[in-house]
């Protein structure tokens, strides 16, 4: 979704320094980075140890997020969570943007009756809204961390089709696709070494937007205990265990969703920023 | 006249038989989908191998579903029991599907709604309020719509319980019935939902105030808040109204979360429950109904999005 309200904003969104969004948004891609691939330069804990005399501290200095029912670190768990979830996130919309250039590549180069038959298959999908489609697909192939990274990934692949497809459209008809029809190249020369590189330049953008989408998705499966499961600190699941103590431990719930909702918003300030530089560049 | 009578009732035409075509399709998918589920059908749709259904029940389903028939006949009679509003049997819950899902309804469609109409209220207030104010007040509305927007449902629910069930004691944080039950279920659903219109409507406004048609208004003399709540919002609206069909129906998977979290009984709560249990006849239930209301609901923001635009009336 953010996608498509970033490729819809295009021409009124200026080019202009960083500014502060981008800096903070900077800065916590680089934290998540960090806690994805060594967790333990910013938690030197164990996201598993159990300290049962500890269980249910609220935030303090020692344990500034607090620990959960089994004295666990919050902190600890949260940022070792990180690479599940980032890890989740990208296979997922790696997964649903092959499918979306798959299915937008075909309905935007390959004629009429192609596109046609696309176009009412996307419809098709897009009546399985949200995570609708995802969970039609669990009922299928049984719940777990890798049935539900493929579910989130088939789920927004429609999505993408869609932008793939009207963008492919766009350059079809830009005027140096023209020209090079008119110099005389072949139809596969003007697809790939023009129509192509002028496509897949805002998939990275999409991307990025994607991942944070995705991130949400996965997490709300974990919750709902149909993807990772307790005591693995993803964080859906961190929130999942944390719902039994939400009377009395805020902090179980609190802090997993918070890391939740700044990668989904890291994400989308990113990936706006890359759009507004590559289409000034 | 007669002639545009007549485009219209063709035009409507095309569409029904668009959304008849794609509610087959949607019936095919799920009929194939479920063929997919490894192992014996007939155990597959009683809770798959861990069920340990008896033999019976087997042999009820097998001919029930007709599984000992060759795959056409099988489907064939499936969409023929679909024509017929026949939805099949939950065995988990021992009772016909087409009545329990039908039951559950109401109360996604009530929250659905009212989470769409604040939703849209709330966008509207952003969107004219940001776009008014200076660059401080644009800065402000657009991170708020994307914070907003990036806030997953299950975590605003359960900080909204927190603020206000457990620590201000407002809101219950059970919905089961009453106006205030509803206060906390609607917000969850509407305020991510607010985040993603307000961005739209913000860009469309912009891009409105700045085309020749306001201009003109402002050259005939209209006031400011004429030009901008009758000819800008106008055309402001539309990419917010033909949005409201997908909005719909991300409020609708937005309910399984939020009426699991609020013990609210629903579609989304039965479907949860359905995929944990393995019900299949249960989820495709769920499914189809959705599916109805979908199509339902993008015919409907496309006749809203021709009474706001009269341009495309005369398309």
């Amino acid at each position: 979704m953010q996608a498509e309200l970033a490729t819809r904003s295009r021409q009124f969104t200026r080019a202009r320094r960083p500014g502060a969004a981008e800096a903070v948004a900077g800065v916590l891609a680089l934290f998540f980075l960090v806690s994805a691939i060594a967790p333990q330069v910013l938690a030197p804990g164990d996201p598993l140890a159990i300290h049962p005399l500890s269980a249910f501290t609220p935030p303090n200095f020692a344990h500034g997020f607090g620990t959960d029912e089994s004295g666990r670190d919050i902190y600890t768990r949260v940022v070792h969570g990180t690479q599940y979830s980032l890890l989740i996130g990208a296979a997922a919309t790696a997964i649903g943007l092959s499918l979306g250039i798959l299915l937008g590549t075909l309905a935007g180069m390959f004629g009429r009756v192609v596109d046609f038959t696309v176009n009412r298959f996307l419809e098709v999908l897009f009546a399985f809204p949200g995570l609708l489609l995802a969970l039609l697909f669990i009922v299928i192939f049984g719940p777990g961390v890798a049935t539900a990274t493929i579910a989130v990934g088939l789920s927004t692949a429609p999505g993408y089709a869609r932008i793939i497809r009207a963008q492919l459209r766009s350059v079809r008809s830009a005027a140096f696709v023209e020209a090079a029809t008119v110099l005389g190249r072949t139809r596969w020369q003007i697809l790939l070494r023009h129509i192509l590189p002028n496509t897949l330049a805002p998939l990275f953008v999409l991307a990025t937007l994607g991942i944070g989408q995705a991130i949400v998705w996965a997490a709300t499966l974990s919750y709902l205990g149909l993807g990772a499961e307790p005591p693995t600190a993803e964080w859906g699941a961190m929130l999942s265990a944390g719902r039994t103590y939400i009377t009395s431990a805020w902090w179980m719930s609190f802090f997993p969703g918070l890391f939740i909702v700044l990668t989904a918003v890291t994400a989308t300030v990113l990936g706006r920023s890359i759009d507004r530089r590559m289409r000034h560049a | 006249m007669p002639r545009v009578l007549a485009r219209s009732l063709r035009r409507l035409t095309a569409r029904l038989a668009g959304a008849v075509f794609v509610l087959w399709m949607v019936a095919t998918v799920t009929f194939f989908a479920v063929r997919l589920i490894p192992g014996d059908p007939a155990q597959a749709v009683l809770g798959g191998p861990g069920s340990q259904a008896s033999p019976e029940a087997l042999a009820a389903v097998t001919a029930e579903y007709g599984f000992d028939q060759p795959v056409i006949v099988q489907y064939l009679a499936q969409l023929g029991r679909l024509a017929t509003g026949d939805l099949g049997t939950s065995y988990a819950l021992n009772m016909d599907v087409a009545p329990l899902v039908l039951s559950q309804l109401g109360g996604t469609l009530l929250l659905a709604v009212l989470a769409l109409t604040l939703a849209w209220l709330i966008a509207l207030g952003l969107a004219t309020w940001s776009t008014r104010g200076g660059t401080v007040a644009s800065r402000v509305g657009s991170s708020l719509e994307i914070v907003a927007a990036a806030l997953p449902h299950f975590w605003l629910a359960t900080s909204l319980i927190v603020v206000f069930s457990i620590w201000l004691g407002v809101f219950p944080p059970i919905s089961t019935g009453g106006v205030a039950g509803l206060v906390l279920p609607v917000l969850t659903l509407a305020i991510p939902l607010a985040g993603f219109l307000g961005q739209v409507m913000r860009e469309s406004l912009l891009s409105a105030l700045e085309s020749p048609f306001v201009l003109s208004a402002r050259a005939r003399g209209e006031s400011e808040r004429g030009v901008r709540w009758i000819h800008a919002l106008r055309h402001a609206s539309l990419p917010a109204i033909s949005l409201s069909g997908w909005a719909f129906g991300s409020l609708i998977s937005g309910a399984v979360v939020v009426e699991t979290i609020f013990a609210r009984p629903g579609l989304g709560r039965t479907l949860l429950n359905a995929v944990t249990l393995r019900d299949v006849p249960v989820v495709i239930g769920v499914v189809m109904i959705v599916a109805v209301a979908y199509i339902l609901m993008t015919l409907l923001t496309d006749a809203a999005s021709r009474l706001v635009d009269p341009r495309l009336r005369l398309a």
